[in-house]
């Protein structure tokens, strides 16, 4: 494909139509593609294991199924929607679509290393589907030894064999972000003209390439722990089992940020884009991005306050966490001031966003009630924590997923969806998601501890249950009702032209679909990053509105 | 602060004297939250309606860039979040430091049942008697996984990690049963592992451990440690005096600094006996050899914390009494022999005694009965 003189007629999506030109395709679009239909049927998996449990809490004391068969049905949902989902919707999807058109190049720095990141995907996900079809795994995906190493009966070792594929995967396409940001730019594309997509997939691709190595080799000693009887985490055999924590947290905390900031960089493109406004603080969002990424792996601890870590070692972790809700807080302040005297297109990606920031609102701000160590020792596990990292990796990184693949998807189709439904649909997920995880902070301050099958000799938790779980039945149309309309685009829908949306960006500059080089003429950068007049075009829509009247 | 919806409590009871301060902290963050949530989501709202595209709102000098908001807008989330730090530092630090005169228990879960052991030798599983107005202080550890040991009501949990110990305390403050879970995920029956913590009067609470006292030998831990230890021999290496080269006598060694052959110090608290017992060649004392043998897989945790109590008292010849039960009111102390010296007026054990075992397993396997268990597990 060295060619760079294809067929004006074709793009990428018409530029070879046998099996073999996708499956070994190099383009970055085409395998965003693969990505994009893998992550959807993942996300159907994990979902549908979310929808038994909910059901299951419906009762007190269940009566769909037996305890072991809930524990390896949350295990299936935990797992399938971190390590198939979340940590590689936003990124491999929308990422590897954007990044190159973003900043001008022909492809990521390493189109190979790409497809082999599909591939290491695909294998993690056959092993995780193939440990829960031999009956599953009953360890919650945070694995905790010594339960997972020498006490389940289940297919533990699959499973992480799953994670730990799934974790190179993710290292592969973290250092095609970063390389790719460092060296593919196109001239006069500088650092301070990069969209906030672009640099909040640099800061999620330097938590990738840290963070992931050690969640694997803790993981894989897991495996030999179990396999070989290794004393690593087992205390019967000299272990410590609390060091299994500290080494998986310590990515596994930096991981709720490769989920969240690139969802930071998709309302950040939104926001402006249908403000018609530049982003207000550009260099405080990204720099919020890196201080994100750098504080990140600084807070592991906070996992742990009843995990007999010192007590010292827990003010200093409670600290840092303090410190992190700060660059947080400065986004969506510097969003809320971005539409302040825009000219606001209240579309259906920007209905997602905004559903996006009332939800991961919620999530941030009931972050310092775990932070706070005092109350933690108390909400430590229950539902309340449940109830806070949904609000934040489903409000934040499902609403961020769902508003970016609305907002590029006449770019990677070339077709229009009907707006009317999705916005519709965007109100539908804010008000059954909210239904569903609101009454879980209550039971959860009750004292309703996670991953409880039974709760009979409990019942004052009942109704938070069945509210939960009617608004869950919402939430999941909600995120079904998008397969139809997007799908139906495909085949009916009108043709988008270059720029549907009237948005500033090079991705806007070329074709819908774009060609499989990307652009058809040398790219050279000459003006600001999100270039808009909002003065301008509002004189216009009123000069506009005068001569109608 | 209840809002009662549904006619349906919305908060965990209030029962111990960490609950006022806790609640405090929760809702002076509720409000924090409260006002940022609302007044920033009500802002968003506001603004994609006021500049709506072809409204006619005043759109002149737009800013793009205002270092002195963006100071605020830091600087205010900043010292909001110290402040809110501070406050809960101070109450983790209270949670985290037991007072020195505490009533102790001793508490070893497994999968899937809390046993609890109280000092003057009362044993029960799945159920927490505590009394009233009393500072207690729980040591607990796990015999296989790793489990939390939870009471919503005294707002306090922490985790029980095989092979260490860990220790929380509290102080009920209002007699009542209570919720007591495992909040730690610890397979199979994890949700059913928990029973109830009951706090009683401290009269109801000496008639409950006179009653109870009966059911197994009467004897303090202390006395269940000095029988172990006089069985298994551990007084031919550790006697009255040092044994130079065998070993060094064990009487009035808690809490005295040990050193080892090269050099480093440690304070002998539990967890150093405990290591000592299970892997002697660890931290050997000064002057010694390598000679005392692992007893790793001779005793179950129980007997160990028996032995510890024992090591506590002194190890002397005989224990007196449970020092800890003699600073119980209401109670007197027992003789050698181990016959509770009880106030002799026979009065109805009044509070509620349902048995709050919440399991469907019927009877729990015996203490002893441990290496079955885990020859099932693996």
């Amino acid at each position: 494909m060295e060619h760079f003189h294809t067929n004006p007629e074709l793009n990428y999506l018409t530029n070879g139509h046998s099996l073999r030109s996708w499956l070994l395709t190099e383009d970055h679009k085409r395998i965003a593609m693969l990505y994009l239909m893998s992550v959807t049927f993942f996300f159907f998996i994990g979902g549908l294991a979310a929808a038994g449990v909910r059901y299951e809490l419906m009762s007190p004391a269940g009566n769909m199924m037996e305890s072991e068969t809930y524990n390896k049905l949350f295990t299936a949902h935990g797992t399938v929607m971190v390590f198939l989902f979340l940590l590689v919707a936003i990124p491999a999807v929308l990422g590897n679509f954007l990044l190159p058109l973003m900043i001008g190049a022909r492809d990521l720095a390493f189109p190979r290393l790409n497809l082999l990141s599909w591939y290491l995907y695909m294998a993690a996900g056959t092993c995780i589907t193939l440990a829960m079809l031999g009956g599953g795994a009953d360890t919650g995906w945070t694995f905790y030894t010594p339960y997972s190493s020498m006490y389940s009966n289940s297919n533990v070792s699959l499973t992480l064999l799953g994670v730990f594929l799934g974790g190179f995967s993710s290292i592969t396409t973290g250092m095609n972000f970063v390389v790719t940001t460092h060296k593919m730019r196109a001239p006069g594309m500088t650092w301070f003209r990069l969209p906030l997509f672009v640099w909040g997939h640099y800061a999620t691709g330097v938590i990738m390439l840290l963070g992931t190595p050690v969640v694997a080799i803790t993981l894989l000693c897991v495996i030999f722990e179990r396999t070989f009887q290794l004393p690593i985490y087992s205390p019967e055999l000299g272990g410590d089992p609390v060091l299994f924590q500290h080494m998986f947290w310590f990515y596994s905390h930096p991981a709720v940020y490769i989920m969240i900031l690139p969802a930071f960089g998709v309302i950040s493109e939104i926001m402006t884009a249908f403000s018609r406004k530049r982003v207000f603080g550009y260099h405080m969002i990204a720099f919020s991005s890196l201080a994100i990424a750098f504080l990140g792996f600084l807070v592991w601890g906070h996992h742990m306050f009843v995990s007999s870590q010192s007590m010292y070692q827990s003010v200093i972790f409670s600290l840092i966490t303090f410190l992190l809700a700060v660059p947080s807080a400065i986004k969506v302040w510097n969003w809320t001031a971005t539409m302040y005297k825009g000219n606001v297109v209240l579309s259906g990606p920007m209905i997602y966003g905004i559903g996006f920031q009332g939800l991961f609102l919620v999530g941030g701000l009931t972050g310092p009630f775990l932070a706070s160590y005092g109350n933690d020792v108390h909400l430590s596990a229950t539902y309340f924590v449940v109830a806070h990292f949904h609000y934040v990796m489903v409000g934040g990184s499902i609403m961020g997923f769902l508003a970016g693949l609305h907002f590029w998807w006449p770019k990677m189709t070339g077709r229009l969806y009907n707006d009317t439904i999705a916005k519709w649909n965007a109100m539908l997920v804010f008000v059954g998601f909210n239904l569903t995880f609101f009454p879980q902070f209550i039971v959860g301050w009750m004292g309703m501890p996670r991953r409880y099958h039974y709760y009979y000799f409990a019942p004052e938790f009942t109704p938070y249950h069945i509210l939960s779980t009617m608004g869950s039945s919402i939430l999941g149309i909600g995120f079904a009702v998008p397969a139809f309309y997007l799908i139906h685009s495909l085949f009916k829908g009108e043709k988008a032209g270059d720029n549907p949306w009237n948005a500033h960006g090079l991705e806007w500059n070329t074709s819908s679909p774009p060609p499989t080089e990307n652009f058809r003429y040398k790219v050279i950068v000459t003006d600001d990053v999100y270039d808009y007049d909002p003065v301008a075009e509002h004189e216009n829509d009123m000069l506009a509105a005068g001569g109608k009247a | 602060m209840n809002w009662n919806l549904f006619n349906y409590p919305m908060n965990p009871p209030s029962a111990s004297n960490f609950a006022a301060e806790h609640d405090a902290l929760f809702y002076a963050i509720v409000g924090q939250a409260l006002f940022f949530g609302l007044l920033t989501f009500a802002l968003i709202l506001w603004f994609a309606v006021k500049f709506k595209k072809g409204s006619k709102a005043d759109r002149s000098s737009p800013q793009y860039e205002n270092a002195r908001m963006e100071f605020w807008w830091v600087l205010i989330p900043t010292l909001l979040g110290l402040a809110t730090f501070f406050w809960s530092t101070k109450l983790f630090v209270d949670m985290r430091t037991p007072p020195k005169n505490a009533k102790e228990i001793f508490v070893v879960g497994k999968q899937w049942m809390w046993h609890v052991q109280h000092p003057d030798g009362v044993r029960e599983n799945n159920t927490l008697h505590v009394p009233v107005d009393t500072d207690i202080k729980i040591t607990m550890i796990s015999q296989d996984v790793i489990h939390a040991f939870y009471i919503p009501a005294f707002r306090v949990q922490f985790m029980t990690v095989p092979g260490r110990y860990t220790q929380m305390w509290f102080r009920p403050t209002r007699v009542g049963k209570y919720h007591l879970f495992c909040n730690m995920y610890c397979g199979t029956q994890h949700s059913e592992m928990g029973g109830s913590v009951i706090v009683m009067s401290k009269r109801d609470y000496a008639d409950w451990l006179a009653q109870h006292g009966q059911v197994r030998e009467n004897l303090t831990a202390a006395q269940t440690g000095e029988k172990l230890f006089n069985k298994i021999g551990c007084g031919n290496c550790h006697g009255a005096q040092d044994l130079i080269p065998r070993g060094p006598s064990l009487r009035g060694l808690f809490g005295t600094t040990r050193e080892t052959g090269d050099g480093r110090r440690w304070v002998a608290d539990e967890s150093y006996i405990r290591e000592s017992i299970m892997r002697p060649a660890e931290k050997v004392t000064k002057g010694y050899g390598v000679t005392m043998p692992s007893y790793d897989k001779t005793f179950s945790e129980e007997d160990i914390m028996n032995l510890i109590a024992y090591i506590k008292a002194g190890a002397g010849q005989s224990i007196p009494t449970s020092t800890i039960a003699a600073a119980m009111p209401g109670i007197e102390v027992r003789d050698a022999t181990g016959k509770a010296g009880l106030n002799s007026n026979e009065m109805q054990f009044k509070s509620e005694r349902a048995d709050a075992t919440p399991t469907r397993r019927g009877k729990a396997p015996a203490v002893g009965a441990l290496a079955v268990e885990k020859g099932d597990q693996q």
